[in-house]
């Protein structure tokens, strides 16, 4: 199936695709509970050997996306294609293309972490020795093969997020949704888990990966898109979306006083400027020649400058500068 | 304050706060013990009229006007509701009494086995003429007519209570007969007392023969002042000699040799309650799989919500069956409990009631917002099923009006259905209505939990 610009299903490709070698193709998402749209007009297209970051604050719809796509929840507009089926008319097909990795600890306590995940290859038309040795092949890439008769409930949290990982890979899918999978975890683990999900990103799977840290989405992801209030802001490679950026680099000052925010952008080098909780946050052309420039006209008006850092631009940046609003507000 | 104190009251605090702010739970640990509270003390408030009649049969073989006269006495009693039996039933009984049981006692006696009724008296062929006669101690207590009375062993203590008012309404229509004015009895006495000085002038003394009639002239002369007076109720009242019947109670079980089991009776009311409470338990289960993203994964897979709600109700069902299947090996085994009914049936009982304690736990899990407010309500709910279904308190001591009320609960009809099929030994036909009753109700549950059954907390 050729998909060109402008077809329902090629929104959000940039140019003229083949669906069925596509991983995933949703177009035009919405979702309404009652008279609240939480979802809007969304489109995400991942390819195989993809990892595609789904960025945003909490509430922000991405929890909705994900499961519109994995058929937990039929989207009021829009269309999902997955490995060229639509995901609509062909649940069945496509949900078996599919692994979710829920943001919950989605396992059974009491079961050894294989059974646990014999049940949920069972679920997926698994039986027999093929059973058993996709389990122990999911176990091993996620490194927990020593612990197959092991029960959940003597895991640590980490362990336990890499078994939830697993339980989705058991059926081998091509497209893997991943939830929010490093809540609460700690940083030695959620590296493990990077490299597992930079494993499979070489073995050609197609991945969404929705989170609020934008340190994991500037280090895993190829393609970002960041979503607020239901709604795609932006779209594009780490490096395509820091071209959006005002500037590439920043200067953070810690204030008391009354501050002339429009007087300030006025200020020879300032590209923009924010201030919240008496922080200012000002991008600049050239960090070197213009700081100094910025602080001695902050000190011409009678401001108290109590901390001053600089900073290169980041997703967190570019997110200020869409909405006016930080990340994790 | 020190810090101890203070976090101690902190602590504290927090605690009392947590508790009053589950609006639903706190009602649930008013509302429990509040309403077992009322069940029972209304059950069993003194003088309370709210008691339910107890249901017997009465066979009158004898069809005298004593007989008939007792008869109207115990259907007129408030204690009993009597089960009238047509003359024609009766009298055919009474041509075959002296060579078996009649059709009418039989019919009777099937009634009590099903648990109708809780007894069948049966008055005997010549009852009204020997009673009468016995009533002044000159038979033989062995040679006394003899009242059959078959009972519904699993509530004896009804055993009790019908011997008491049928001596009751006996005495008051024997004593009636035997000193009215013109009294059959008194003469007869005569009659029977001329008959013996005539036929042979040893059988009795002229002395003897001068006091006896002395007594009944007495008999005769105080009946007819009282008659004269204007308190005729006073009559009635009149005390008798000695008892003029005796009687034979025999337990109405699978057969003769067959005897009444009371562990039969609790292991039916304790398995319905703890397997209902296993029931609450999957429910619950059912919330937190949900609270733990479970419900989100098993969804994401390529299998029906049906075939889920299904293998979640086929697993109960099955758990159920084991359980009670486990719990009536342990009567079989250890209190000699037996299947004396149909195994089939039994069978049949057990599944139904495994199907609905798993809709049942659907149901809950549907209703239920939260795990731990649904425990408290199910639990709730579950005493009031328990309780109102017999399994605590025979259902036959509650009011006439929660005796009907129970027909609408399913564990009264769960319970019934495994008595029926143990103890009371009846056929396959027996446990058609538990079972059809059963399905009905879990087939409402099912459709109340997956119509209301939500996928996310």
């Amino acid at each position: 199936m050729l998909l060109t610009t402008g077809s329902p299903l090629a929104k959000g490709a940039a140019t003229a695709v083949d669906a069925s070698r596509v991983g995933l193709i949703a177009a035009g998402l919405s979702k309404r509970y009652g008279d609240r749209r939480v979802v809007s007009d969304v489109s995400i297209t991942v390819q195989p050997g993809e990892i595609v970051g789904l960025l945003g604050p909490n509430g922000a719809g991405k929890t909705t996306t994900v499961s519109m796509i994995c058929g937990l929840l039929k989207p009021d507009e829009g269309s999902i294609m997955v490995c060229g089926v639509d995901a609509v008319k062909n649940s069945d097909f496509t949900k078996r293309r599919i692994g979710l990795v829920p943001q919950d600890i989605a396992l059974y306590e009491t079961l050894s972490a294989l059974h646990n995940l014999e049940l949920f290859g069972a679920l997926y038309g698994l039986a027999g020795a093929d059973l058993r040795k996709r389990a122990h092949i999911a176990l091993e890439l996620v490194g927990l093969a020593d612990r197959a008769r092991d029960k959940p409930a003597t895991f640590s949290g980490g362990m336990k997020r890499r078994l939830n990982i697993a339980a989705a890979l058991v059926h081998d899918p091509d497209v893997l949704i991943l939830d929010e999978p490093t809540v609460g975890i700690d940083p030695q683990s959620r590296n493990s888990i990077f490299d597992n999900l930079e494993a499979l990103r070489a073995r050609g799977k197609a991945i969404i990966y929705t989170t609020h840290y934008m340190e994991e989405a500037e280090r895993l992801c190829d393609r970002i898109v960041i979503m607020d209030h239901g709604k795609v802001i932006a779209s594009d490679t780490l490096a395509g979306l820091y071209t959006r950026l005002p500037a590439s680099q920043t200067l953070a000052v810690d204030f008391e006083g009354d501050l002339d925010l429009a007087a300030l952008c006025r200020v020879s080098g300032v590209r923009e400027a924010h201030v919240k909780n008496n922080q200012l946050k000002i991008a600049l052309d050239d960090l070197s020649n213009d700081a100094a420039t910025v602080l001695v006209w902050l000190g011409a008006q009678e401001l108290k400058v109590n901390h001053v850092s600089s900073g290169r631009a980041n997703l967190e940046t570019l997110f200020l500068a869409l909405t006016g609003r930080q990340l994790r507000d | 304050m020190n810090a101890k104190l203070t976090a101690l009251v902190a602590l504290v605090r927090k605690d009392i706060v947590l508790f009053f702010s589950n609006k639903r739970s706190l009602v649930i640990t008013l509302a429990a013990p509040i309403a077992v509270a009322a069940f029972f003390g209304s059950l069993f408030a003194p003088g309370s009229d709210k008691l339910s009649k107890v249901p017997i049969a009465v066979i009158d073989l004898d069809r005298s006007t004593l007989s008939q006269k007792i008869v109207s006495a115990l259907s007129a009693d408030a204690a009993l509701a009597v089960t009238p039996f047509s003359d024609a039933d009766a009298v055919a009984d009474a041509g075959v009494a002296k060579h078996g049981q009649g059709q009418a006692v039989t019919q009777a006696m099937t009634l009590v086995q099903n648990g109708k009724l809780r007894a069948a008296i049966v008055l005997p062929v010549g009852f009204g003429a020997e009673a009468t006669a016995a009533l002044f101690g000159s038979i033989d207590e062995r040679k006394k007519p003899q009242v059959d009375i078959h009972y519904d062993p699993s509530q004896s203590m009804v055993l009790g209570l019908v011997r008491g008012i049928l001596a009751q309404h006996v005495m008051q229509a024997v004593s009636q007969s035997a000193f009215s004015v013109n009294s059959p009895a008194v003469a007869r006495l005569r009659e029977e007392m001329q008959k013996a000085t005539d036929g042979d002038a040893n059988k009795i003394s002229p002395d003897l023969k001068r006091d006896l009639s002395a007594m009944v002239d007495s008999i005769a002369k105080v009946q007819a002042a009282r008659a004269s007076s204007a308190d005729k109720g006073a009559a009635a009242a009149a005390p008798g000699f000695s008892m003029p019947f005796t009687t034979n109670a025999t337990e109405v079980t699978s057969g003769i040799d067959k005897k009444y089991n009371s562990y039969a009776q609790s292991f039916a009311g304790m398995s319905v309650q703890f397997i209902l409470f296993m029931g609450v338990d999957f429910g619950v289960g059912l919330l937190l799989a949900r609270r733990m993203g479970l419900w989100k994964r098993l969804r994401a897979a390529p299998i029906s919500t049906r075939l889920l709600l299904g293998s979640s109700i086929a697993s109960c069902t099955l758990i159920a069956a084991i359980v009670m299947s486990i719990i009536y090996a342990a009567a079989l085994a250890f209190f000699k409990v037996r299947l004396e009914g149909s195994i089939i049936g039994f069978m049949g009982v057990m599944w139904a009631f495994g199907f609905l304690t798993a809709t049942f736990g659907l149901l809950i899990a549907a209703i239920g917002k939260t795990p731990e407010a649904t425990r408290g309500l199910a639990i709730f709910a579950t005493l009031l099923m328990v309780m109102l279904g017999g399994a605590w308190v025979p259902s036959f001591v509650f009011p006439e009006w929660l005796q009907t009320v129970s027909l609408g609960v399913p564990t009264r009809w769960a319970i019934d259905g495994l008595t029926a099929m143990t103890w009371r030994g009846l056929g396959l036909e027996a446990a058609l209505a538990p079972i059809g009753v059963m399905l009905a109700f879990s087939a409402v549950f099912a459709m109340i939990a997956i119509w209301r059954f939500d996928w996310e907390e």
